[in-house]
């Protein structure tokens, strides 16, 4: 299949090093083929490619997709500033969210937070994002509805879905982590 | 007494034995509707849709055909786009994602036989971008669909081409209004657009007429162009036509997602027979009726509305809580929304002070910062309800909090104004004591706060 099936986080070769590869080349250049009217559209594609790919979206990343589609940094920049999904430091290996919103909230969200906090020992700094790990291995954070509020509460771990994620199984996937 | 679920857009959800390929899809009937529909014409499905009186699953509920009928493809010029917009993002609500990840094709036949309706060459399909999953599903759906002729060039040797693509968002609310959607998928920051024009049909995508629909709201083009308008339109009320995805969450026994015709089960229904009652015991003390924007609704209220009698005349008629019809115009006619279908129920332990806190902290998050009124306001909103559930509340907060939000709703670029406004002011006006004893109680009750969340 010709489809960029991007494997995700489990491929990120991280800290934005890394070559660009013939095939990351060619799966950019396929994102922006479903783009004929304007490649600009391409921008959030390619940044998530970048993010799966490099782990964060840092000076290089901009600088190369911005090029990619002839538009000025900024016109990238301030894409990743505005899209709560696009990090600009790189996160755990394995990355949290933990749904806080209403319905979660009801099912207990705060606790399985508070829970995943203690495992992973980490401690805010005050500021907006991710609290990340000193060995880098374990990111947090809340993250608002995922959708999925008939199974409170929900826990994205990098890519997948886990629900009715309580203490215990907030342990549990902590503990599963490889 | 059980009341039976009418599953169309559900049918095969959950089904044993029931894959996602296309294969399965086509054993049970997939893709036929897409062959009678090209032999109906564009104008045979539209036709079909006005006469369907469909209405809009994305939260608005606003009527399909007549949204169709802005644009005639006979006479426009410039290409013709149609999305579908698959970001469901309202809290509460989780009906979509049902179906991208179940059963796909099904979306897939819905949204062709939309652009073939309104002559659109090129769709496509915004998706949320947690969903990383539903993307690799759909990606790997439209690749089957076009191998067999059901996509891409000279669909099924009809002459008619068409390609969708998948578009993922980025973790923002707010692309799920429909002109910050656009914005999106032209490669900016989603800001909605200033009206008007009120309608993407007239300046859309790349400034060309675009159709926005939601994922629902697609595939019931499927089961109208297979049962006929007028078959479709007696499912349901008048007005409230079809089926209605609902999504329960919160203090009930059984939460999940159900399907009904319109009104025809009611909220306390919904809540005691369906979904088992409020859990551990406890009572009803609130209910949000149509994702976390809709006006909350409070256990023994009364609502009046007009109804028919036995003579058939127009009456105004008391109606309870739980007597109200989970339709369109009822829950419109009791103050509320039916919105997204998200339903979201609170029993009698919860705190409304630290619900609305939670809620405002989500819109506060969201704001995509465009209008004064809205990027403040909101801020403000979470600010002031936070410090209360922290037991630093004044005495003058509950009239604050009112006065910003009503300095919000009707002064901003789109309805996110209203969507975080309408929460505040409907918390307030049913619960007003609440706020109030909280404020008195400073100081002693955030210690058993896990609600809130406000970060
Ligand atoms: C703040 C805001 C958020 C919205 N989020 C969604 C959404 O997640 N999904 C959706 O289908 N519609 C959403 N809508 C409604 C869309 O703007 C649009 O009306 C809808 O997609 C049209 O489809 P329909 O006619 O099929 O309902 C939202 C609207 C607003 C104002
Ligand atoms: S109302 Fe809020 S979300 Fe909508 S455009 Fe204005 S600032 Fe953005
Ligand atoms: S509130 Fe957590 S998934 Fe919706």
């Amino acid at each position: 299949m010709s489809i960029p099936l991007h494997a995700g986080t489990e491929n990120c070769v991280g800290p934005e090093k890394g070559e660009i590869t013939p095939a990351f080349e060619k799966q950019s250049d396929e994102l922006v083929s479903r783009y004929p009217v304007s490649k600009r559209s391409a921008v959030l594609p390619l940044l998530h490619l970048w993010q799966e790919t490099f782990g964060y979206i840092g000076p290089r990343g901009v600088e190369w997709i911005a090029k990619k589609l002839s538009l000025q940094e900024i016109q990238v920049l301030e894409l990743v500033t505005f899209y709560p999904w696009f990090r600009q430091k790189p996160y755990g290996k394995f990355h949290f969210r933990v749904c806080r919103t209403l319905p979660c909230a009801l099912g207990g969200a705060g606790k399985t937070f508070a829970a995943l906090q203690k495992l992973m020992n980490l401690k805010s700094d005050g500021h907006e994002g991710a609290m990340v790990s000193e060995d880098g291995r374990f990111s947090l954070e809340y993250s608002e509805c995922l959708a999925s509020c008939g199974t409170a509460p929900v826990v994205l771990r990098n890519d997948e879905f886990y629900e009715k994620v309580d203490e215990k199984r907030a342990s549990d996937l902590v503990t599963g982590c490889r | 007494m059980a009341i039976s679920q009418y599953r169309l857009v559900f049918k095969h959800i959950d089904s044993p034995g029931y894959t996602r390929d296309i294969a399965c899809y086509q054993k049970h009937g997939g893709y036929e509707m897409l062959k009678k529909g090209l032999a109906m014409g564009p104008a045979g499905i539209r036709d079909e849709v006005k006469k369907s009186q469909l209405r809009g699953r994305g939260g608005a509920g606003f009527p399909t055909g007549t949204k169709w009928s802005f644009i005639d493809p006979a006479k426009v010029t410039k290409p013709i786009y149609l999305i579908c917009n698959a970001d469901e993002s309202e809290p509460g609500t989780f009906k979509d994602r049902q179906i991208i990840y179940k059963d796909p094709h099904q979306l897939i036949e819905g949204m062709i036989l939309s652009c073939f309706a309104n002559g659109v060459k090129l769709a496509y399909l915004y998706i949320r971008c947690e969903f990383t999953e539903g993307w690799k599903i759909l990606e790997t759906a439209l690749a089957e669909a076009k191998a067999a002729g059901f996509l891409g060039k000279n669909i099924l040797k009809s002459g008619y081409d068409l390609e969708i693509y998948v578009h993922r968002g980025a973790g923002a609310y707010i692309c799920g209004e429909e002109t910050g959607l656009i914005e999106s998928l032209e490669g900016k920051r989603a800001y909605p657009r200033i009206k008007p024009p009120y309608f993407p049909a007239v300046l859309g995508l790349y400034m060309c007429p675009t159709i926005v629909n939601n994922v629902e709201t697609l595939c019931n083009v499927k089961h109208i162009v297979e049962m006929g308008g007028d078959a479709y339109a007696k499912i349901g009320r008048p007005n409230n036509t079809g089926t209605r995805l609902l999504c329960v969450s919160g203090d009930v026994v059984r939460p999940g997602y159900y399907e009904f015709p319109c009104g025809a089960l009611t909220l306390g229904q919904l809540i005691y027979d369906v979904c088992g009652g409020i859990r551990n015991g406890r009572k009803l003390k609130a209910v949000i009726p149509g994702g976390s924007s809709a006006k909350v609704l409070r256990a023994g209220e009364t609502y009046k509305m007009k109804a028919k009698d036995i003579h058939g005349n127009m009456v105004d008629r008391d109606v309870k809580l739980e007597d109200l019809p989970m339709d369109f115009d009822s829950l419109a006619a009791a103050g509320s929304m039916a919105g997204s279908g998200g339903v979201i129920v609170m029993d009698d332990t919860r705190d409304m002070v630290e619900c609305l806190a939670n809620i405002s902290t989500f819109y506060a998050h969201e704001s995509c910062g465009q209008c004064t009124p809205c990027r403040e306001g909101v801020l403000w909103l979470k600010k002031i309800l936070a410090r209360i559930a922290d037991g630093h509340g004044k005495d003058e907060d509950p009239t604050l909090l009112k006065d910003v939000a009503d300095r919000i709703a009707g002064r901003t670029i789109c309805a996110f104004g209203e969507a975080a406004s309408w929460p505040v002011q409907s918390f307030l006006g049913k619960f007003k004591e609440e706020f109030q004893l909280r404020i008195r109680r400073n100081g002693t009750a955030a210690k058993t706060d896990t609600v809130s969340l406000t970060h």
